[in-house]
C-alpha cells in the first residue's frame, strides 16, 4: 500500500474537483426534488380525487425501485425512445426523479402532522384552502420537516456515488481513474473517500440532530 | 413492451432475482445479528465498548454502501485477497445495513422502560441474562416495523451487486440487453422484478407500523 503516492498533491486536487461535482449535482437535486416533491406532496394532502392516488402510485413505484436502475435506465434506455442526455443532466434527472418521491412522502408526513383543528379554525376564521395553508400549516410543518430532509439530503450525498456507473466525473469516479494507475493506490484511496464522505456527512447529521434536539 | 425480452430470457431473470433475494436475506440476517452486538455495545456501561459502537455506527452509516463494496471486492484484491462479487457485495451490505440496524434496536432497547432492567436485576439476573432474556425480546419486538424498512433497503441496495459483477438482477440485465440490443424493455421488466419483491414487503411493514401504534 502506497500511501505517500496516493495522497499527491495531484491527485488529492483530482479528488477535491471530483467532490465539487457531487456537491454541484446533489444540491441542484435536492433544490429540484424539493420543489417538484413539494408539489406532489400538496396536492395530495388536498386530497383532489384522481390525481392524487395517480400521483400516490407513481411515488411509491420510484420509492420502491433502486436508484441504481433508475440512474441506469435514465443514461441508457431512455435514448431508446428519443430522450438522450449529457451525462451531468442525466444524473440529475435520475436524482431528482428519485428524491422527490422521497421527499414528497417527507413534506406529507409533515403536513399530516399538523393538527386537523388548526385547519377548521383557519378556515372558519375566513381564511380560503390555499391561504389556510400558507400561513398556517407550511409554517409550522416545514419547521418539523428540517431534520428529516437533511437526511435525506446526506442519503443524497451518499447516492451520488452510484453514478459512476454512467460515469460521472464525481467523487468516486475521480477516486477510480486514481487508484486504476496502481494496485497500490486502491486501499490508501477508498480510505480516502471513505474520510472524505464521512466528514461531509457526518457533519451535517450533526447539525441535524441540533435542530431536532431545538425543536423539542 | 416487447414481451419475448421476458419469455427469451426468462432463466437469467430467474437466476438474477435468485441471486438478490439470497444475498438481501443472507445480509439481513448478518446485519441483524452485527446490529444486535453493535447497538448493546453502544448503551454498554463499559466505556471502551461504548466509544467502539458509536464509531462505528457513525462511519458506516455516513458512507456510501458503494466504496464498502469496492473495499471488499477491488480493495481485498489489491492486497491478494479474492472475492467474488456476490461474497464481496453480501458482505458490505451486511456491514452497512448492521449500522442502521444498531440505531433501530438501540433505540427499541431504550424504549423499554427503566423498571425492566431494575426488576430483573433484583430478581438476581446478571446484567448480561437482563439484556438478554428481559430487555433485548422486548426491544426486538417493538423494531420489528423497521427492521422491514431495513430488508427493502437492502432489497434496493443490493443492486450494486451488479456493479461488482455479482450476478444479481442488475448483473443479468446487463447480459440481456447486451444479447437483444435493447435496453428499455429489458430494464423495465428488471424494475418488474423488484417492485414484486419491494411492493408488498412496503405493504406488510405499512401494517405492522399501524397495528404498532394501535397496540401503543
Amino acid at each position: 500500500m502506497d500511501f505517500a503516492g496516493a495522497y499527491s498533491a495531484g491527485h488529492l486536487k483530482f479528488l477535491l474537483k471530483g467532490f465539487g461535482v457531487t456537491l454541484e449535482v446533489a444540491i441542484i437535486s435536492i433544490i429540484l426534488s424539493f420543489i417538484i416533491g413539494g408539489a406532489i406532496a400538496t396536492v395530495r394532502y388536498s386530497r383532489i380525487t384522481f390525481i392524487s392516488s395517480l400521483l400516490a402510485v407513481i411515488v411509491e413505484t420510484i420509492r420502491n425501485l433502486p436508484l441504481l436502475l433508475i440512474i441506469f435506465f435514465t443514461y441508457f434506455a431512455l435514448p431508446e425512445i428519443g430522450l438522450k442526455m449529457p451525462i451531468t443532466a442525466a444524473a440529475i434527472t435520475a436524482l431528482t426523479l428519485f428524491e422527490s418521491a422521497m421527499l414528497a412522502e417527507i413534506i406529507r408526513g409533515g403536513l399530516n402532522s399538523i393538527d386537523k383543528g388548526q385547519i377548521e379554525a383557519a378556515r372558519s376564521s375566513g381564511l380560503n384552502f390555499i391561504q389556510t395553508l400558507r400561513y398556517i400549516i407550511l409554517p409550522q410543518a416545514l419547521r418539523r420537516m428540517v431534520p428529516p430532509i437533511v437526511s435525506q439530503f446526506i442519503s443524497l450525498l451518499k447516492d451520488t456515488s452510484l453514478a459512476v456507473v454512467i460515469a460521472l466525473p464525481e467523487l468516486t469516479h475521480n477516486a477510480q481513474i486514481i487508484y486504476g494507475q496502481k494496485n497500490s493506490y486502491v486501499i490508501p484511496m477508498l480510505i480516502m473517500l471513505a474520510l472524505m464522505y464521512f466528514i461531509v456527512n457526518f457533519g451535517l447529521s450533526q447539525i441535524a440532530r441540533r435542530l431536532e434536539l431545538k425543536r423539542v | 413492451m416487447d414481451f419475448s425480452i421476458l419469455t427469451d430470457n426468462f432463466g437469467l431473470y430467474l437466476e438474477g432475482f435468485k441471486n438478490t433475494i439470497i444475498a438481501s436475506v443472507i445480509a439481513l440476517v448478518s446485519s441483524f445479528f452485527l446490529g444486535v452486538i453493535v447497538a448493546v455495545m453502544r448503551i454498554s456501561p463499559v466505556k471502551v465498548l461504548n466509544w467502539l459502537g458509536t464509531g462505528y455506527v457513525e462511519f458506516f452509516r455516513n458512507i456510501p454502501v458503494l466504496i464498502i463494496t469496492f473495499f471488499f471486492y477491488f480493495g481485498l484484491a489489491s492486497i491478494g485477497i479474492e472475492l467474488d462479487g456476490l461474497k464481496a457485495g453480501t458482505t458490505a451490505l451486511s456491514i452497512y445495513t448492521s449500522a442502521f440496524i444498531a440505531e433501530a434496536i438501540r433505540a427499541g432497547i431504550m424504549s423499554v422502560p427503566k423498571g425492566q432492567m431494575e426488576a430483573a436485576r433484583s430478581s438476581g439476573l446478571s446484567y448480561n441474562q437482563s439484556m438478554r432474556l428481559i430487555i433485548l425480546p422486548q426491544a426486538i419486538k417493538i423494531v420489528i416495523p423497521s427492521l422491514g424498512n431495513q430488508f427493502i433497503n437492502l432489497v434496493k441496495n443490493s443492486s450494486i451487486l451488479g456493479v461488482v459483477a455479482g450476478l444479481d438482477l442488475m448483473y443479468q440485465a446487463d447480459l440481456i440487453s447486451a444479447r437483444a440490443f435493447v435496453t428499455f424493455d429489458v430494464y423495465l421488466f428488471v424494475a418488474m422484478f423488484y417492485l414484486v419483491l419491494t411492493i408488498p414487503l412496503s405493504l406488510g411493514v405499512h401494517y405492522l407500523e399501524k397495528r404498532l401504534a394501535r397496540s401503543h
